[in-house]
């Protein structure tokens, strides 16, 4: 099977190099033109005025938050049951960016909850679980570098990762089960994103920026870290050095 | 069946398992979690006396009266079957207008008023340019012009 041999650092290390670059441009090149779109061409917003606009930064780290969560413990499964080296690299690699969203999701956030709820912080259903997200991140990042012996490191991470996983739908559904101040979903909805075109399209094109500066990202890091676990591996040596 | 298949099912039941019982814990905590009470919780004696809680609703349009002093203001705070007048002494966030969502913190009095202090403007999922929301109003007068 073809996916079976990129799984094989000596097969992955060189494709990462080789998909890098576009992924990169693409990122930069969606970055730069969501931002354009949503901090100078989208309109205010009727309520809001312009302090919609930290939407567009908020909104797609708070769904990377998520996706990079679901990515990982995704990995964490395939890991446990087929002993895949690569997972762990995958996990590793993934989990400073998801946390870094999910703390950029929480900032940007509470920057726009003082001037329009009044509020930096409320302990409603959605924050907090949001939080414990982050707190997931972190506890998965200090439980792995604790241990020192690397498979032992990544079962017990892919444990706590799974574990976790039960966070994610009731970060989803937060603001249906329970009486939130977060509004209700706006996107994802069953009848109809409730976002008008003009600043629907920045905020899409923002959360595909953010999906493409992840992998961007994630190929950079999980490229240093097998020159890191390999170093003294024969293909690296033929290749490189 | 193989090992394989059986760590696969493994993993699967521990995951159904422990979502499971999240959702008992959810579900028993419920009361708890909830982050406001509505009006018709508060007439039904849901909400706690005497104690600081939270009431969510609508303000109620024609109600918001500012007194002379400037901070002190007053309004009705609804979910359309029950209503509640709330005082409050301080400034309001932006969001703050007759018939949007807010959430207030404070105090029922005997007298069955909501002594307030602090004020919550809830948004909703709406968003919209201000053309697109004067096009919606034009919208529904030319709808309602007729019924009248």
């Amino acid at each position: 099977m073809i996916f079976q041999k990129y799984a094989a650092p000596k097969y992955f290390y060189p494709l990462a190099g080789k998909c890098l670059p576009w992924f990169g441009t693409l990122a930069i090149l969606t970055i730069c033109a969501g931002l354009y779109l949503g901090l100078f061409v989208a309109p205010p917003d009727y309520q809001q005025g312009e302090t919609v606009r930290i939407m567009f930064i908020h909104v797609p780290a708070a769904w990377m938050s998520m996706f990079i969560y679901a990515m990982m413990a995704g990995a964490a499964a395939i890991g446990l049951v087929w002993k895949i080296k690569l997972t762990d690299t995958f996990i590793t690699a993934s989990a400073a960016i998801g946390a870094s969203f999910t703390l950029l999701a929480l900032l940007t956030g509470s920057l726009w909850g003082k001037p329009m709820w009044g509020a930096w912080w409320v302990w409603d259903a959605r924050l907090t679980s949001e939080l414990i997200l982050l707190f997931l991140y972190l506890g998965f990042m200090s439980l792995h570098s604790a241990i020192d012996d690397p498979r032992r490191a990544s079962r017990a991470g892919a444990i706590l990762l799974l574990i976790g996983v039960i966070n994610l739908p009731v970060i989803h559904y937060s603001v249906e089960w329970w009486n939130t101040l977060h509004q209700p979903t706006s996107v994802a909805r069953i009848d109809g994103p409730r976002i008008h075109s003009s600043i629907l399209t920045p905020l899409l094109i923002m959360a595909v920026a953010f999906k493409l500066f992840y992998v961007s990202v994630v190929l950079i890091r999980m490229r240093s870290s097998i020159l890191d676990n390999e170093a003294d591996s024969r293909w690296l040596q033929e290749q490189g050095a | 069946m193989k090992p394989r298949h059986k760590k696969i099912s493994f993993i699967a039941l521990a995951v159904f398992g422990l979502s499971a019982v999240t959702l008992l814990i959810l579900n028993t905590f419920s009361s708890n979690i909830v982050f406001f009470h509505s009006p018709t919780d508060i007439s039904e004696g849901k909400a706690p006396i005497n104690q600081t809680f939270r009431l969510g609703g609508m303000v109620k349009d024609n109600s918001v009266k500012h007194n002379k002093d400037g901070l002190k203001v007053s309004f009705t705070v609804t979910d359309t079957i029950k209503d509640i007048n709330v005082t409050y002494k301080g400034i309001l966030p932006d969001l703050f207008r007759e018939g949007q969502g807010v959430v207030v913190q404070g105090k029922l009095l005997q007298t069955g008023e909501f002594k307030a202090d602090q004020v919550l403007a809830k948004h909703d999922e709406n968003y919209m340019p201000p053309e697109a929301k004067a096009a919606m109003e034009q919208a529904a007068r030319t709808l309602l012009l007729p019924k009248k």
